[in-house]
């Protein structure tokens, strides 16, 4: 049960082979168990998931039950979703219940699926480790020496250690792609505003993008089937037909052609990594694809540019942490600067107050042209060279990450290291472009690689093909960490 | 030696639309505080704003009506600053590309009469300027903080009254030293912020601006234009300079709330300014409140720290793209200016007094334009002009009755234009039978009395609504109170008959030569008819009987 | 580059960050290094580049201008710091 893809989970619980209150106290079950050593979920609350699970069961003996009606979902700790604590890995929202539903909670409702729990994060989903969370650092199921990777560590975590059935995660800067890389999982940033952001708490708005994680690429159309679709509360939802992302799965990849950056092959990527990914492309061509050698000239300037953009648009987008509506309040001061400034520094970790530095700093007056001007026209330059590769190849591919897991603790205090282990994801968001990681076999040390497909904007149901037909054709995918009670 | 005052206006109105220029919450004034706070205008994590066309469309109103340039592509800013009515700690805001561009706007300065100081007065003759309009652009308005409590109210107990309105407090425990309250209910509500050129020269040139603009925005009906509840606030940039020479260090006066207040803030800046100049001080750029009870300026402590608004493109908006359908659209909507239809009904032969009348606003104009076309038989919405055949007949006399008694009924009832009872089909039906001698002017006064009373009581005596406002009901009451006018030549010529078979000696009189015997046989006829006489064709009857 | 502990100051107080003089000089010394490797898109020629805001080149979308949301102030204050009489209350607000 725990291995089944949500296509079979579905099809038993239609079936009545099992309850969605049975397979929603497995997991909560297996969360008690192996939660205090993994610390992947913030928030579970037992008694409203079952809830969810007795209504999905009455909706699966009705016979209208839609693809994902009872099946157990992990909720990543940014969306608010009414009622459960929503606390974006921060102790200035350690204690916010969250009064509405962001868009994709209420698709997942829609769908009948069950909130299992909230995961753990780094705090406002800054970072590459999970290690800024203010609930502590989630440890890589393969091994709990390594960390899964952030932000959306704890999502990838509970994907992996099947402590779900499949969870959601956002993805500023490869927040879904480098954890899911690094925990041996599959998950895909869809195209900008496809999904909508509405109740998603903001860091950088214009890079922000949710999306699915999970254990294949056929679970990962099924889950974007629900949670894509326009909403008009969020001006940057784009306004299109409903897509099936399952419809192209089982078309061959006769005639595919692959382009290989030379910039993502470069000094700086670890060689387990690099014989991981060849080993994948060579995998690419049996089943028929042609190699494309194409270059990203301006991706080398993706981390600098990002790293004023998304600070710029972070140091904004929290200004409303204030301590005045909502909120973690400092206990003792005399005025309301001083309100307002001890509230913020006790409120938020060092990490996130490190880049409302930067983003401040970038913005002030006489830097701006500088910082926030250069880095939005080199944005430009980075969209245009995703452009005219498109012209040459139909999915870009490489590492997703330049190396295994790396150990707890090992790029704490060097800021700079951190942020370059994002080195290959950040510009597809810089470009809006739609990116994915899938399992593509082990390092030396025997953590998981991640291989990375880049589609143009709105492949995603071409990506899922690609990917699906690797993963038919091969079974890291299936692979499970051990010591994991299965 | 002489200084030059120079005057430049930053102007917040506030838009009429139902909700909130960024979310679907109302923005009605007055509410208990923070209910109309919804999830955007308290800054909720993962709330994202989305943008009312309603405001997009009062913003290009205003940019045609000054003739200005509107912007196709404009771009929504964040202007970062911490303060607690600021929920999210910034305003979205427009910065370098506003949606409306460089316009002008006309105004007609009077001279002061009395007591104004004489750096107030440029000359003792009435005349015209053009103020250039720089700018104009949208933006969201701020909560309020409520504090600067001046007393409680303690008949119920339970009220606090501030300088920002009335609040129903629900614990004696506030309000309480050094703390303030926030409200949101205002946060968010529409802002059109009027930028002008520093072109003004005096106090009274910045009222006239600041006046002109006021009626504007209320005649193109994108304002209310209520001061008291801040829905238009004037800033004031105010500096001074010797002819000639560059501009001086300007210090801008916030929040002046009333003509009034701006006269006597603006008077005391200047004279502040002058006497700090000639007593070799410097001006410093700053930021002033006007003490209204001490008729002073002084600094703004909040304002002391320099600001740096960290100004960027809002990447939770998309440019806001205005289409040429879409100004087509808008322009379509823009009611004729005041000035036009002054000229306007000059040219229909009323007075140029009674014409201010009728456009002081802009419901009482449409008004008569509705009743002038419904008289002419025209389609609603037709403007008439001279060229339209018996428009000066109906349009001299429409305007004595609106000027007259209908004004005068909205004064007693206390209502005003807006919320007058009688339609202008009925009061066209009253004056159409007026001309066609149906009834007299005394007869045509009952009937409206009679309409007015029935129609603010519709309710409970029409359950026919279209019944209740038709030009039929103004005849049905003719008929029920038997106003109508004899006009039928035979029964007056009967009665004329009578009157001079009864009286031999007075029609001797009158055939001698005495005119004035003539009113004394118009009187006995009336009598005879029950006053329903039609009084032209009496006339026309007596004078040609007595003749013999 | 290298920022001085006056600038962090400054934009900790732009920001409203209490920091004490040492936190002010760690961060000095860490926001440095990452500003050398933001100094590396600052040689880049970008003359004549549109600066690029969003992922698509679209319109604001313009919502009815009608009024959707109901009272939920009791809602919403219940997670709040302070209130009183349906205010947020704060220290005092100086204008």
């Amino acid at each position: 049960m725990l291995n089944s893809s949500l296509q079979q989970l579905g099809s038993a619980l239609r079936a009545r082979k099992i309850s969605s209150v049975e397979l929603t106290q497995l997991y909560l079950d297996r969360i008690t168990a192996l939660n205090p050593a993994l610390n992947a979920y913030v928030t579970t609350n037992t008694e409203t998931s079952l809830a969810q699970s007795r209504a999905a069961d009455v909706l699966l003996a009705s016979g209208n039950a839609k693809p994902l009606t009872g099946i157990p979902i992990a909720q990543k700790d940014i969306f608010c979703a009414k009622g459960w604590r929503t606390t974006c890995g921060s102790k200035m929202l350690a204690n916010f219940v969250a009064p509405y539903d962001a868009h994709v909670i209420e698709q997942f409702n829609n769908a009948g699926a069950v909130n299992l729990g909230k995961t753990n994060m780094d705090e406002f989903a800054m970072g590459s480790s999970n290690e800024t969370s203010y609930f502590g650092v989630v440890k890589n199921p393969w091994d709990q020496n390594a960390v899964p990777g952030g932000s959306s560590g704890g999502a990838a975590c509970a994907v992996a250690a099947r402590l779900c059935a499949a969870a959601t995660g956002t993805d500023t800067g490869g927040s879904i792609r480098q954890p899911a890389a690094l925990c041996g999982i599959s998950g895909i940033k869809p195209t900008y505003g496809t999904v909508s952001r509405y109740g998603m708490i903001a860091f950088a708005s214009s890079l922000d993008q949710a999306g699915p994680m999970a254990r294949s690429a056929e679970d990962l159309a099924l889950l974007l089937n629900v949670m894509t679709g326009f909403d008009p509360r969020d001006s940057t939802s784009l306004q299109r037909d409903k897509e099936d992302y399952v419809r192209d799965l089982n078309k061959p990849l006769v005639g595919l052609r692959i382009g290989l950056p030379k910039e993502f092959f470069a000094v700086g990527l670890a060689q387990d990594v690099a014989g991981c990914v060849n080993a994948a492309i060579a995998e690419y061509k049996k089943l028929g694809a042609t190699i494309v050698d194409i270059s990203l000239p301006n991706s080398k300037l993706a981390v600098p540019v990002y790293y004023v953009l998304a600070p710029a648009e972070a140091s904004s987008n929290l200004s409303r942490y204030d301590g005045v509506r909502y909120g973690y309040r400092a206990p003792e001061y005399s005025d309301l600067t001083e309100m307002y400034e001890k509230s913020r520094a006790q409120g938020f970790g060092e990490e996130v107050k490190r880049r409302i530095m930067i983003g401040t700093y970038v913005l002030s007056h006489g830097y701006y042209d500088a910082y926030y001007l250069q880095a939005q026209k080199i944005r430009r330059l980075i969209a245009q060279d995703f452009a005219d590769a498109f012209k040459q190849c139909d999915v870009i591919m490489g590492p997703t990450s330049p190396s295994t897991a790396f150990n707890l603790g090992e790029k704490c205090d060097d800021p700079v290291q951190m942020y370059l282990s994002d080195i290959y994801t950040i510009a597809v968001n810089l470009a809006g472009l739609p990116g994915m990681s899938i399992p593509a076999g082990f390092g030396s040390n025997a953590r998981p690689v991640g291989l990375q497909i880049i589609g143009n904007y709105f492949a995603e149901a071409q990506m899922l093909n690609v990917a699906y037909q690797y993963q038919q054709a091969t079974d890291s995918h299936n692979r499970a960490p051990q010591n994991i009670g299965l | 030696m002489e200084w030059e005052i120079v005057i430049g206006l930053e102007v917040h109105t506030q838009l009429s639309t139902n909700s909130k220029i960024f979310s679907g919450a109302s923005t009605t004034y007055g509410a208990e505080p923070n209910t109309q706070a919804d999830a955007v205008s308290i800054a909720l994590p993962g709330v994202l704003p989305v943008l009312n066309k309603g405001a997009v469309e009062r913003a290009i109103k205003f940019g045609l009506a000054v003739g200005a340039h509107i912007a196709p592509r404009s771009v929504f800013a964040r202007k970062n600053y911490f303060y607690p009515d600021l929920p999210k700690g910034y305003q979205i805001s427009q910065f370098d590309l506003p949606v409306v561009g460089q316009g002008a706007l006309t105004i007609q300065v009077e001279p002061l009469s009395g007591s104004g100081k004489p750096t107030s007065t440029s000359s003792g003759q009435a005349y015209e300027k053009v103020v250039r309009i720089t700018r104009a652009h949208l933006e969201e308005d701020a909560g309020k903080s409520i504090h600067g409590i001046t007393h409680i109210v303690t008949e119920d107990g339970n009220r606090i009254t501030t300088e920002n309105g009335d609040y129903l407090i629900t614990e004696d425990s506030f309000p309480r030293e050094n703390v303030s309250g926030i409200d949101l209910n205002r946060a968010g509500t529409p802002l059109l912020e009027i930028v002008s050129e520093p072109d003004m020269r005096s106090a009274v040139e910045a009222v006239a601006y600041a006046k002109t603009l006021h009626s504007l925005v209320r005649w193109i009906g994108i304002c209310d234009g209520n001061m008291q509840e801040g829905s238009f606030r004037c800033d004031a940039n105010v500096s001074v300079r010797r002819p000639g020479e560059p501009l001086g260090t300007r210090r801008e006066i916030k929040n002046l709330n009333s003509f009034k207040f701006m006269q006597q803030a603006i008077d005391y800046e200047v004279q502040w300014q002058i006497d700090t100049l000639e007593n070799g001080g410097k001006i410093h750029q700053a930021t002033v409140l006007f003490d209204s009870d001490k008729c002073e300026t002084r600094m703004m402590r909040s304002k002391e720290e320099a600001h740096d608004y960290r100004y960027f493109p809002d990447p939770d908006l998309l440019p806001l793209d205005i289409t040429p359908a879409m100004l087509e659209q808008v322009r379509a909507t823009l009611p004729e200016s005041q000035q036009a239809k002054q000229m306007r009904y000059v040219k229909l032969g009323i007075s140029g007094e009674d014409a201010n009348i009728l456009t002081a606003s802009r419901e009482m104009a449409e008004f008569f334009d509705a009743t002038l076309a419904s008289l002419l038989k025209k389609g609603v919405g037709t403007l008439i002009t001279p060229e339209t055949p018996s428009a000066e007949i109906y349009a001299a006399r429409l305007s004595n009755w609106l000027i007259g008694e209908v004004s005068a009924q909205l004064n007693r009832d206390g209502l005003d234009m807006a919320q007058c009872p009688i339609t202008p089909q009925q009061l066209g039906g009253i004056l159409k039978r007026i001309a066609d001698g149906t009834i007299s002017n005394a007869g045509a006064k009952e009937v409206f009395r009679t309409t007015w009373v029935e129609q603010r009581n519709f309710d409970v005596q029409f359950t026919d609504v279209s019944a209740a406002f038709s030009v039929e009901r103004v005849d049905a009451i003719i008929e029920a109170k038997g106003l109508k006018q004899v006009s039928d030549s035979g029964a007056i010529e009967k009665i004329v008959d009578e009157i001079i078979a009864a009286n031999p000696a007075q029609v001797a009189d009158y055939r001698s030569g005495k005119d004035k015997v003539f009113g004394f046989f118009v009187g006995l006829a009336m009598k005879a008819s029950k006053g329903k006489a039609n009084p032209a064709q009496l006339n026309d009857v007596l004078k040609k009987k007595l003749a013999g | 580059m290298s920022l001085t502990n006056a600038d962090v100051q400054k934009v900790a107080r732009l920001a409203r960050l209490a920091m004490t003089e040492a936190e002010i000089e760690s961060a000095r010394s860490q926001l440095s290094g990452i500003f050398d490797l933001i100094a590396e898109m600052q040689a880049v020629d970008t003359k004549g580049i549109t600066p690029m805001s969003h992922a698509q080149d679209l319109s604001q979308r313009l919502r009815e201008d009608k009024v959707t949301e109901a009272d939920q102030r009791e809602l919403f204050q219940s997670i709040a710091p302070q209130v009183e009489a349906g205010l947020y209350l704060v220290p005092q607000v100086i204008e």
